[in-house]
């Protein structure tokens, strides 16, 4: 099966020029101006940009244990339809997945009913208790491309200072979620004015600041890379700034929505703002923009977690954290970033597809000849407005219902199989 | 007049109209509170549920002899003895209460916003009897009918907060409630219980208890949970009682008659010593008295709204 895609705009990191692709045996074959080849199937994509299949470095599939969320297929669907073609799901599975039968049952069943690439994420510690170590290497044997505990910190910093080392053997990436809990202290909105007028109780930014900073000195102190999760405040973002200027290999990412709304939309007690970390104030937002711009923060992930509607539609203090990323996170990041000037399309490129993949060791992101044929048309020049009920995820927790943006993705390829293509 | 919303669910909600049109009608509400014949008939075939998830006695019993008084029926629900027990959602349990031809539930919640989302559920009028660390908008008000009964106007009074304000949904409301009827309100609070940002609820946060309450025309104190102690926020009431309660000699900075107020349940010595809430400037009972008037007033409101 072959693939020609026409008078498509090409966006990779570093290059944007009109191109035609040449696919073949889910490869990309070619790559010219005006190929003349013929093959299986011609796309026009005239007027529309093609990018490299987005990466997301973190996401919740929900697969095993909580199928009634998300499972794979519902969830790779999902992927598909927001464009990326390669997602790194989360262990905080039921089991957890800290053992290779949890990840090579997820390898399996993404093979079989996956619809996009799925990389698992190793936990940490054994059923992500922060005390002893996983089966990193015998993990790593069954397919995972990193390891983390995310939805609970490592407080033990000697745990995490051995995770660190023993993974790098392996060359796994330990992924950490800053939270200190007892700063947080079963907070469920972010500290300050709101929380105080709802009569919520509120996280410090500091939970994630003091974690966000041992990270940074644990990173130092052994030379080897960690990556820090969902980044939401300013102090987090000057520091991970000043690490790296000082050449501490850490990389970073934030999530749409620490870049598009703030503590207000807690307001009249919407738990679909309910996550964590939580949403902050205006001068993180700002801080989170300035970050991505100047490149302190390398990847915009989705961090999505679907829940159930009956486990939201409950008191604030009672519903779970989390919303649904994948269908809205290039539409919010295009519309927020590239639309306002703060990031070029490349750069968003490269934050979504290209350093995602290089975070995670995965030879993704890019639009070269011999690589696999992960490719997405992007619409960026028609608005339209984000309707929820249309979401392929099982589950709409989502707070960007009825907001107008830009950055449509039409059509997904994943190996030169179409994974979504948008029916008008 | 009357009362604009369906539901009362905050101070945060009313308008100062409406807060005047509720201390208006418990004046007259106040008379059958005090009258040997307790028993109007504005609420007659009218079903009151009280849905309390959280202990209460005063607050409860008010509600329900407000309810009694006027004639309606009344019943008590709480999470130990129902449904709710066998892990049924809020929602749930409010639409089976709802469709039982229930007009009013006043509900009281550990979490805040809960009164909010049973709301949005329910048919029948819903009054929030205090949700988390939210609000008591009914507590406010029947302090505010309280300083109006002792003092005329709320506006230009200057009313001193003291205690754990970061815990108080008493606190909030009448934070609220006060500063939108013009009186100036004034914080003292150790500063491991001062919530962030309640500056800009429109109050004042004094460096003493001598500050909060110097010339002060009414000073609060709020109840302080012992087992705060747990979480590090005090060390012991010994040192609280010393530091941060009220006592004769700290309040003495206050307008010579000024009134000593508190919600209750009174930990007496801790956070107020018996010698002010058993003084003669203590209005602690009365507060507890136009509870009822006040609770009356808004039922009536509540349930007269569509027949007005």
């Amino acid at each position: 099966m072959s693939i020609l895609i026409k008078n498509g705009t090409v966006v990779t990191k570093d290059r944007t020029q009109k191109l035609d692709i040449l696919i073949d045996n889910g490869k990309i074959e070619k790559l010219a101006e005006h190929l003349t080849d013929s093959a299986d199937e011609i796309i026009d994509a005239a007027g529309l940009m093609v990018l490299p299949g987005l990466v997301d470095a973190h996401c919740h599939l929900r697969d095993p244990g909580q199928e009634y969320k998300e499972d794979i297929k519902s969830g790779t669907m999902s992927a598909a339809r927001g464009g990326f073609t390669s997602v790194a799901c989360m262990p905080n599975t039921k089991p957890v997945m800290d053992n290779k039968a949890i990840v090579s049952y997820v390898m399996d069943k993404a093979k079989r009913e996956g619809v996009v690439n799925v990389y698992p994420i190793g936990a940490i510690t054994k059923g992500q208790e922060g005390v002893e170590l996983s089966e990193m290497g015998l993990m790593k044997e069954a397919g995972i491309v990193a390891v983390s505990d995310d939805g609970r910190p490592v407080m033990n910093a000697s745990v995490m200072k051995k995770a660190i080392i023993y993974a790098n053997y392996f060359g796994l990436r330990v992924i950490s979620h800053c939270e200190d809990i007892e700063l947080a202290d079963g907070g469920s909105m972010n500290e300050g004015e709101t929380a105080t007028r709802l009569g919520l109780r509120g996280i410090p930014t500091a939970a994630e600041d003091v974690m966000v900073a041992r990270e940074i000195i644990l990173s130092e102190y052994t030379g080897i890379p960690v990556h820090i999760a969902h980044v939401s405040t300013k102090t987090s973002v000057e520091n991970i700034r000043q690490a790296k200027r000082r050449g501490v290999k850490l990389t970073a990412e934030t999530c749409p929505h620490y870049f598009t709304l703030t503590e207000t939309a807690c307001e009249d007690y919407d738990t679909n703002t309910k996550m964590n970390p939580p949403l902050r104030t205006e001068s993180d937002v700002e801080a989170i923009k300035e970050g991505l711009r100047d490149g302190t923060l390398d990847i915009i992930a989705t961090d999505h977690a679907p829940h159930h509607w009956d486990e939201k539609n409950v008191e604030f203090d009672s519903a779970p954290n989390g919303i649904v990323g994948f269908e809205t996170a290039f539409p919010l990041a295009y519309t927020y970033l590239v639309e306002t000037g703060i990031i070029s399309l490349n750069q968003l490129v490269e934050k979504m597809s290209a350093a995602p993949a290089q975070m995670l060791g995965i030879p993704k992101g890019d639009i070269t000849c011999g690589m696999d044929a992960d490719l997405i048309l992007v619409d960026i020049e028609h608005d339209y407005v984000i309707d929820t009920s249309s979401f392929l995820s099982k589950s709409k927790n989502s707070p960007f219902g009825g907001i107008k943006v830009k950055g449509r993705v039409l059509r997904t390829l994943v190996s030169g199989k179409t994974a979504y293509e948008e029916k008008e | 007049m009357k009362l604009h919303a369906k539901d009362v669910l905050g101070m945060e909600q009313l308008d100062c109209e409406e807060i005047n049109l509720i201390l208006d009608t418990a004046k007259d509400m106040k008379k059958v509170v005090v009258s040997n014949m307790k028993r109007i008939n504005y609420l007659q075939g009218k079903t009151v549920i009280t849905l309390f998830y959280e202990n209460s006695t005063r607050t409860r019993v008010s509600f329900e002899l407000a309810a009694k008084y006027m004639g309606a029926q009344a019943v008590n629900v709480t999470a130990s003895g129902s449904s709710v027990a066998k892990g049924e959602t809020l929602i749930d349990t409010g639409r089976t209460l709802d469709v039982m031809g229930t007009d009013i539930i006043i509900i009281r919640h550990g979490m805040s916003g809960a009164p909010h989302l049973l709301a949005k559920h329910t048919k029948a009028s819903v009054i929030n009897a205090g949700d988390g660390m939210h609000e008591h908008p009914t507590q406010a008000l029947l302090d505010m009918y309280t300083m109006r009964e002792k003092l005329g106007d709320i506006r230009g009074l200057k009313v001193a907060i003291i205690g754990d304000i970061a815990h108080s949904r008493v606190a909030r409301s009448n934070i609220i409630g006060l500063t939108k009827m013009g009186a100036k309100v004034h914080l003292f609070a150790p500063h491991t219980l001062l919530p962030i940002g309640v500056e800009k609820m429109g109050c004042t946060i004094c460096p003493t208890i001598e500050d909060a309450v110097r010339d002060a025309d009414v000073v609060m104190g709020l109840r302080v949970q012992l087992e705060r102690m747990k979480k590090a926020l005090f060390p012991s009431t010994d040192e609280y009682s010393r530091f941060f309660g009220l006592n004769p000699e700290n309040v003495k900075g206050a307008k010579k008659d000024a009134l000593w107020m508190h919600p209750g349940p009174v930990n007496r010595g801790v956070e107020m010593t018996s010698m002010l809430i058993d003084g003669e400037q203590s209005v602690i009972d009365t507060q507890v008295t136009n509870g009822v008037a006040v609770r009356m007033a808004l039922m009536y409101l509540l349930t007269g709204r569509e027949e007005q």
